[in-house]
């Protein structure tokens, strides 16, 4: 196989679960994980005679979703009918949003090795989710639980513009960052509050027709979406190298075997039949409507970034690094805010260094870590007025991390006040000349590193907690003899 | 006649209705004839006019995000055909 | 006044008795019931009777009358077409799907009349999912005409209609996608009222199209459908297309004078298609409302003859997909015989649909299939529109419409029986009303060759009161809607 002669072509199409309490059209809830069926209402169950109505909510968050992403807000969308039987799907239709989406265009900023790529989003509209089928333990028969029939979902489609595995996997991280940072859906991926659909072509270098494409379902995570695409492109490359031909298909990817496969049930030619659900007039959004979700928006990642970069003088990467996730942003918005007058790239090097490792080692999430914002704060302004050195607070840090404790009372407790008393530092340096006068012929001979073996030496007699630039200072005055 | 035993069959897959083999005869029949009727439709010159969907203006009411319904599976399986569970029951679905 | 005198009084009267304690609600269930059985083996007007349930509401009844002495409905039945889910009762929308589904919830109409304290006398017979003009499409057999029972008594709402017209029941509801209400109304000699679009909440009334149905109701007079208007009408938050004004009751305009109101006379109405005999009844009635004062204008509906073309691609498109719910899972009828998942389905629904059902289906799915979705649905969706413009336009020079019902009077049983797409073409006067949403009542205006004759009343949006003021000034100004079919008179026979 000789991938360098193709280009790959992908579009991603996401489902997120909208974080609201109740449903899309009915008033049941959408808590995750209930008895089956105790959460489907004559709506969800599609019973005779009771009909959808909006939740206003599940409109609000995707506007919120459209002003994130600078699309165009449709000031009237309509709600569609996708008709289609299948026992998850209680109605025996879909209400979706077709020919006018609720969201229109619009763009995400992604990271990837070779640099940065904006990705063009094509829509995101408003539908159900669907129910679930359990295929165990009912003597050949599947059992249908319909509390997830109605949950809202935002559909977030691109253009097909991703160009790799790497990219597609980039652009599901940002966006998955994205709508957790405007809290608009919850992002767990194992309960399927973020899923992707894959759209996956292949054609030859500089064609400028799109290759016929299939589409992998339900990726629920970004190694799944990173492993299906890589297999779908390697399928489809050497299909086509081998004299065959990519048939526009649904398939699934099965992480067991690490491959693809088509998922003929759903091929039976559908014809959803679409047309303007008849029990939903026009879904309108106002202006005012539009300027109330605005003003109610939290500051954004992209935005932040570039604040963090002007204003407080952040490196391009450390910035990044602090608004690349909604825990990281929260992090630092509280860790800034509670160690009022410690320099802000000392808490971003803290934040990026430290802590990032204190998580990495023992494998856990920002959220989960030891050392709260408040915390660490507490920490940095001890370092920052003076009372323990960056060595100290590090050794803080872990103890902290791994017995807990307020800082304060450490630093007491275990004598840990840095010595910034010049008399008392004084004395400890006399006594170290005294005791080396070889040493110091050295130094006063010209060999400079031998201040070096006095820092150490001075550092090792107050067992660390001489402040160091003070020390350099004395130790040289000393040194340089009367 | 307009529409083709074919098409009587198409639909009736697309609508999921078994059909005898006297009953779409039958239809093609019937079929055809409301298609007639809906032919006159064609010729009128609608190029200026939006499709109403809709009667009158209003646009959708939005209900508030509350949870208003409590669990009434007991009720609601009450009517159903075969449940197991709590699970409503149906031939094996192929994935 | 004796009580079979009583039973064949309006709301006002059968109240004011219930009020002055000359009969316990108990007792007045009791005689309707009475009349129901001695008249359902001819009239076959009611799917469901359940003199048990209906007593025990009446019981209720009778102790809200004592907790709530100022309700004034409390204990006066009302019969319910049996497209509104009421809790506890069967709900079959008169077809085999749903033969035995006892609805878990009440739809927003039986609620609201539950509230005042209505009495459900019985559930009463239709055509299946409310398609057809004759009730001969239900699953439970045909209701026949009280006044020739040879006849049909018209359809959708045909149980409602022959229920109310032979004295079974002071009331009834109904509902009307493309005449439901008004031409069984016509045909049987009562009045009966469909709203404006979005006026009554669809909440729990099983739909067939959903943008054309309305719910109604059936009365004796106008003066008591404006009464039950009153209680039905209103913002209902379950019902997304149910629209939220604060009009005034309808009751309280009823006794406005109509002198100087403006009668539009669509001259495209009076031509051919129109019977002799019903058309002769009609401009009488028109002449009737002239020489109460109104002024005749005659007006111009170019693009009705549209509406039944347009009627059978938009209402038969949407009852495809309304009806998909209906797929032996969670309810209703279940094929016996089936061997996997698309079988279930098939099966469960070849069998629970009548012909006409399947017919609609088929066609619906048909246009709004691909290739065929923009040449007739959206096309049709277009001349909807241009009907619609038709009345506002008319609406500038005139108050209300008024017209025919229905070309003729009922039919024969069984007239179409070979041809049912020839009975579509009779709701031409009907169907262009719910196209556009608007508000129109039928009332009762002549009789020809012995078979009642009504005369419809259409109105701009939301003027159900101004319909209602004009036909109850023709009703105190005529006696027809007094007449009553001689072997239901109510005198025992």
């Amino acid at each position: 196989m000789t991938q360098k002669n193709w280009e790959v072509v992908i579009g991603l199409e996401t489902h997120a679960q909208l974080s609201t309490l109740s449903k899309i059209f009915s008033g049941a809830s959408t808590a995750f994980g209930a008895e089956p069926n105790t959460q489907a209402c004559p709506v969800d169950l599609g019973f005779p005679g009771v009909l959808p109505v909006p939740n206003r909510a599940a409109v609000e968050r995707a506007i919120r979703f459209g002003l994130a992403v600078g699309a165009h807000i449709a000031p009237v969308s309509i709600f569609a009918r996708k008709n289609y039987f299948y026992p998850d799907l209680p109605k025996g239709y879909q209400i979706s949003q077709m020919e006018l989406p609720v969201v229109q265009g619009g763009s995400l900023r992604i990271q990837t090795k070779a640099g940065e790529k904006v990705v063009n989003l094509t829509r995101a509209h408003l539908e159900e989710d669907a129910g679930k089928s359990l295929h165990e333990d009912f003597q050949g028969q599947s059992g249908i639980d319909l509390n997830r029939a109605g949950t809202p979902l935002l559909e977030i489609v691109t253009e097909p513009e991703m160009r790799s595995s790497e990219e597609a996997v980039a652009y599901a991280r940002a966006l998955h960052a994205l709508v957790r940072w405007i809290e608009i859906c919850d992002g767990n991926m194992q309960e399927g509050s973020f899923r992707c659909d894959a759209n996956v072509s292949v054609r030859p270098l500089g064609q400028k027709e799109f290759g016929t494409r299939c589409e992998i379902k339900n990726l629920n995570s970004f190694r799944f979406l990173e492993r299906a695409i890589e297999f779908e492109i390697k399928r489809q490359i050497e299909l086509i190298e081998d004299g065959g031909k990519v048939v526009q298909e649904t398939r699934l990817y099965d992480p067991d075997r690490d491959e693809t496969r088509s998922m003929r049930s759903k091929e039976d030619a559908h014809d959803y039949r679409y047309f303007p659900d008849p029990d939903l007039p026009p879904l309108c959004v106002s202006t005012e409507w539009i300027a109330e979700v605005a003003a109610g928006m939290p500051e954004l990642p992209e935005v932040r970034k570039v604040r963090y970069e002007t204003e407080l003088g952040l490196s391009a990467y450390d910035a990044g690094l602090l608004t690349a996730t909604r825990e990281a942003g929260e992090y630092f918005e509280a860790l800034q805010s509670a160690a009022k007058g410690v320099d802000a790239k000392l808490c971003a090097n803290w934040v990026n260094g430290e802590l990032s490792a204190a998580l990495n080692r023992a494998g856990l999430e920002l959220t989960d870590a030891k050392v709260s914002a408040t915390k660490l704060a507490g920490l940095l302004v001890r370092v920052g007025d003076g009372t323990i050195s960056g060595k100290i607070a590090k050794e803080l840090f872990e103890i902290m991390w791994s017995e807990g404790g307020e800082v304060d009372a450490l630093i007491e407790s275990r004598g840990l006040r840095q010595i910034s008393d010049t008399g008392a530092l004084e004395v400890v340096l006399k006594e170290l000349i005294s005791k080396h006068p070889t040493q110091v012929e050295e130094y006063r001979g010209g060999k400079e590193k031998v201040f070096g073996f006095f820092v150490g030496q001075a550092m090792k007699a107050t067992q660390g907690k001489a402040n160091p630039a003070q020390l350099n200072e004395l130790l040289k005055i000393l040194l340089a003899g009367d | 006649m307009r529409f083709t035993e074919e098409d009587v069959r198409r639909v009736a897959r697309l609508s999921r209705l078994a059909l005898e083999p006297k009953e779409i005869k039958g239809f093609q029949l019937d079929l055809s004839q409301i298609l007639d009727l809906a032919e006159k439709l064609l010729a009128i010159d609608t190029s200026k006019v939006e499709p109403l969907a809709h009667p009158g203006s209003s646009s959708v009411f939005l209900r508030p995000d509350v949870v208003t319904e409590i669990n009434q599976r007991e009720a609601f399986q009450a009517v159903a055909p075969e449940v197991d569970r709590g699970l409503y029951l149906v031939p094996r679905v192929v994935e | 006044m004796s009580l079979t005198e009583l039973l064949n009084q309006g709301l006002l009267e059968i109240s004011a008795a219930l009020g002055r304690r000359e009969v316990s609600a108990v007792e007045l269930a009791t005689a309707y019931l009475d009349r129901i059985d001695q008249a359902q083996p001819e009239l076959n007007a009611f799917i469901t009777v359940d003199r048990k349930h209906t007593l025990q509401e009446a019981a209720l009844a009778d102790e809200m009358r004592v907790a709530s002495p100022d309700l004034p409905w409390v204990g006066i039945p009302i019969a319910q077409k049996d497209l509104f889910c009421a809790k506890g009762w069967r709900t079959t929308a008169g077809s085999r799907m749903l033969e035995n589904f006892i609805s878990p919830y009440d739809a927003h109409v039986v609620e609201q009349l539950n509230r005042q304290g209505f009495v459900t006398l019985g559930r009463a017979n239709m055509d299946e999912f409310a398609m057809g003009s004759s009730n001969e499409n239900s699953f439970f057999g045909p209701v026949k005409n009280p006044w020739d029972l040879t006849r049909v008594p018209g359809g959708s709402s045909g149980g409602s209609a022959a229920a109310v017209a032979a004295g079974l029941a002071p009331a009834a509801t109904g509902t009307d996608t493309g005449g439901s209400i008004r031409q069984p109304a016509a045909w049987c000699g009562i009045s009966g009222i469909k709203p404006t679009y979005g006026r009554v909440s669809r909440y729990g009334m099983i739909a067939y199209a959903s943008s054309l149905d309305q719910a109604g109701m059936f009365a004796r007079s106008a003066q008591d459908l404006a009464l039950l208007m009153d209680v039905i009408s209103g913002h209902d938050p379950r019902d997304a297309t149910s629209v939220n004004r604060q009009d005034a009751p309808c009751s309280h305009g009823l006794h406005q004078p109509i002198r100087g109101l403006r009668v539009g006379i669509p001259k495209q109405w009076f031509g051919k298609g129109l019977s002799d005999g019903v058309k002769a009844v009609v401009e009488s009635a028109i002449q009737e409302l002239l020489a109460l004062g109104c002024e005749g204008v005659e007006i111009d509906l170019p693009m009705s003859e549209q509406a039944i073309p347009a009627y059978y691609v938009i209402a038969p498109a949407e009852a495809s997909s309304n009806l998909s719910r209906f797929d032996g899972v969670r309810f209703g009828h279940r094929a016996a015989q089936y061997k996997d998942l698309g079988e279930l389905y098939e099966h469960s629904r070849g069998e629970g649909f009548g012909p006409e059902v399947k017919r609609r289906i088929l066609m619906g799915s048909y246009v709004l299939s691909h290739g065929y979705y923009d040449a007739y649905y959206l096309q049709a969706q277009r001349v909807r529109r241009l009907i619609a413009n038709d009345f506002e336009r008319a609406f500038e020079r005139c108050d209300v419409i008024a017209g025919p019902v229905a070309p003729t009077t009922a039919f024969p049983l069984g007239s179409f029986g070979a041809d049912p797409v020839q009975m579509y073409l009779a709701d031409l006067y009907t169907i262009p009303v719910n196209l556009a949403g608007l508000p129109a009542l039928s009332v009762p205006a002549g009789f020809d060759h012995g078979l009642p004759v009504g005369l419809q009343l259409i109105g701009p949006w939301w003027e159900e009161t101004r319909l209602l003021q004009m036909a109850h000034a023709f009703q105190t100004a005529t006696d027809w809607h007094t007449k009553r079919p001689a072997s239901y008179s109510g005198v025992t026979q």
